[in-house]
């Protein structure tokens, strides 16, 4: 099939209509507008459901009730926008229902900037919403990634009657790459049992995520963390370079770990023998794969664009076993591949150490910049 | 292999499509590219860049501190720029309004009266084109034809009436050879 050079935003846009999404609804806000510009287009010349909303909590209240019929639903945002959005994402999680959120992340807290950046980790992969739910979250690294993933958000969505976010950010949300598009599905023509599609002819259902009584609630939450199991044993993806011989590994998600990549090149070139481990879902995130290098390695460099969100879930996973360290640009500012191979250098020449907070280091090595 | 190309001028000048174009060539000519503008509160006169990647394998970071070629359409891209350049690379500088000669020794330099240029062919939009053919003569990333390829493969039809204009402006540049 023809490669497009195609926009991120727009890349995810027409995946989700060839992944058979029926009903889009949003807010603009950069840098995820693309996405939603490309919606208002394509969705009405296919005869599906746009509605630019009033606010990001009207859009996504709408999301709610169009995903009770069992369709396939969306919304997109960036940041502060999904923040916006947490309050109905949660009653949706409550109410165990299927949609897929994109998130294209920028620079924050509060209004932020426009730039790129991944602080946004912990409010998808730690919660955000209130009570106990889990969102499967997808962090690609490329425009084809941002397409297969979104198709992938879709059907794991449906599976597993979640939320399923796709967690980008501005650079990958305006960059332009080739990509291979999925042929377009047909829609859905059967609805799962609990889909309110009318009761004509049939007993009434009801959806809701209310649940007065704590036992029947807790049950509730039983079930979705069971659930849960279910992801976590099924769904993890990673992708993994240079990992064969590797005495180091760096790591790190989306646009963070193809940077890293690159740095990882340059360093193999001067004959260092690192890795890079690239977490395509960040949640759930690929515990086992990190518990088993701890075995392998002498040390582990943690990448982000933000101050160490998914270093937690690194530090959880490898119990303070191995040497970590840590490295980030924050604020909307996109690590140069140089700055990430110094780090390496720093981590290769040692001395390592599995003792103090390695934000803690990074903090210390990084005050001249005050 | 990679090559690294940043594309920088003022807000109109035909940056961002320059960049695309190259995208666009890289990717039927089996490539992986990358092409990232940057974007901001940006407004119409203000400068605006994009960096294009042409590689032979997946492309990690989309943006270099020191790449293999700049096209500096103006001034202020030129003083942003000449110092990143890599040693060894390319620097096409549109001569027509940088009002300053280029300092590095250590790089080819290509200046072209790529404005001058641009109005002789009858068109002041063709800045652009002419600078991209002055690159293309002097970096072996693409060859022009991919170009010329590119152009007529992804321009919308009712632009084709263009097509000979544009070649022509890629020729003119490509005349420039770096001293």
């Amino acid at each position: 099939m023809a490669r497009e050079l195609m926009k991120g935003n727009e890349a995810v846009a027409e995946a989700a209509v060839r992944a058979g999404v029926e009903a889009y609804f949003g807010y603009p806000i950069t840098p995820q507008t693309e996405l939603l510009e490309y919606m208002s287009r394509r969705m009405p010349e296919l005869g599906r459901a746009f509605v630019q909303a009033e606010s990001e909590l009207g859009a996504i209240n709408m999301v709610y009730g169009a995903a009770c019929t069992g369709k396939r639903v969306m919304s997109s945002s960036s940041s502060p926008g999904v923040s916006l959005m947490l309050e109905g994402i949660s009653y949706i999680a409550g109410t165990e229902i299927p949609m897929v959120m994109v998130d294209v992340m920028r620079g924050g807290p509060g209004l932020g900037n426009i730039a790129p950046a991944q602080a946004d980790y912990n409010q998808m992969v730690h919660g955000g919403g209130h009570g106990d739910y889990r969102p499967i979250v997808l962090a690609p690294a490329s425009v084809q990634e941002s397409v297969d993933l979104t198709v992938l958000a879709f059907d794991l969505a449906d599976k597993y009657r979640s939320v399923a976010v796709v967690l980008t950010d501005g650079s990958l949300g305006q960059m332009m790459e080739p990509c291979e598009l999925p042929p377009m599905q047909p829609l859905k023509t059967s609805f799962p049992e609990w889909s309110v599609t009318g009761s004509e002819g049939r007993e009434r259902r009801s959806l809701s995520s209310i649940n007065l009584d704590p036992s029947m609630q807790e049950e509730m939450n039983f079930r979705l963390m069971r659930r849960w199991q279910e992801v976590e044993a099924n769904e993890v993806r990673y992708k993994e370079y240079f990992m064969d011989d590797a005495q180091f590994v760096v790591t790190g998600f989306g646009s963070s770990g193809r940077v890293a990549l690159t740095a990882v090149r340059a360093a193999r070139a001067e004959g260092i023998k690192v890795g890079l481990i690239r977490p395509i879902t960040v949640n759930p995130f690929p515990i086992k794969v990190y518990a088993e290098i701890v075995k392998k390695v002498e040390g582990i460099l943690v990448v982000e664009m933000n101050a160490g969100q998914m270093l937690e879930d690194v530090l959880a996973a490898t119990k303070y076993q191995t040497p970590i360290e840590f490295f980030a640009r924050m604020g909307g500012i996109v690590p140069f591949p140089d700055e990430v191979l110094n780090e390496i250098h720093r981590m290769v020449k040692g001395p390592l150490t599995t003792e103090g907070h390695p934000r803690d280091r990074w903090l210390n090595r990084t005050a001249h910049k005050k | 292999m990679q090559t690294e190309i940043i594309i920088a001028g003022f807000g109109g000048q035909g940056v961002l499509f320059a960049g695309q174009l190259l995208a666009y060539a890289g990717m039927d000519e089996g490539k992986n590219v990358t092409w990232i503008p940057s974007y901001g509160p940006e407004m119409r006169g203000g400068t605006a860049n994009c960096t294009v990647i042409v590689s032979d394998e997946e492309i990690g970071s989309p943006l270099v501190r020191n790449p293999s070629a700049v096209i500096a359409m103006n001034r202020p891209s030129l003083d942003k720029y000449e110092d990143q350049v890599k040693p060894g690379g390319v620097l096409v500088v549109n001569a027509s309004i940088v009002d300053r000669p280029v300092n590095r020794t250590d790089i080819k330099v290509v200046e072209v009266d790529a404005n001058g240029i641009a109005e002789k062919l009858g068109d002041k939009r063709m800045t652009n084109m002419v600078l991209l053919g002055a690159l293309l003569a002097n970096l072996p990333v693409l060859p022009q034809a991919a170009i010329e390829k590119a152009l007529k493969g992804h321009l919308p039809e009712r632009h084709h009436k263009l097509l000979p204009k544009n070649y022509e402006a890629l020729s003119e540049g490509a005349k420039h050879k770096a001293k």
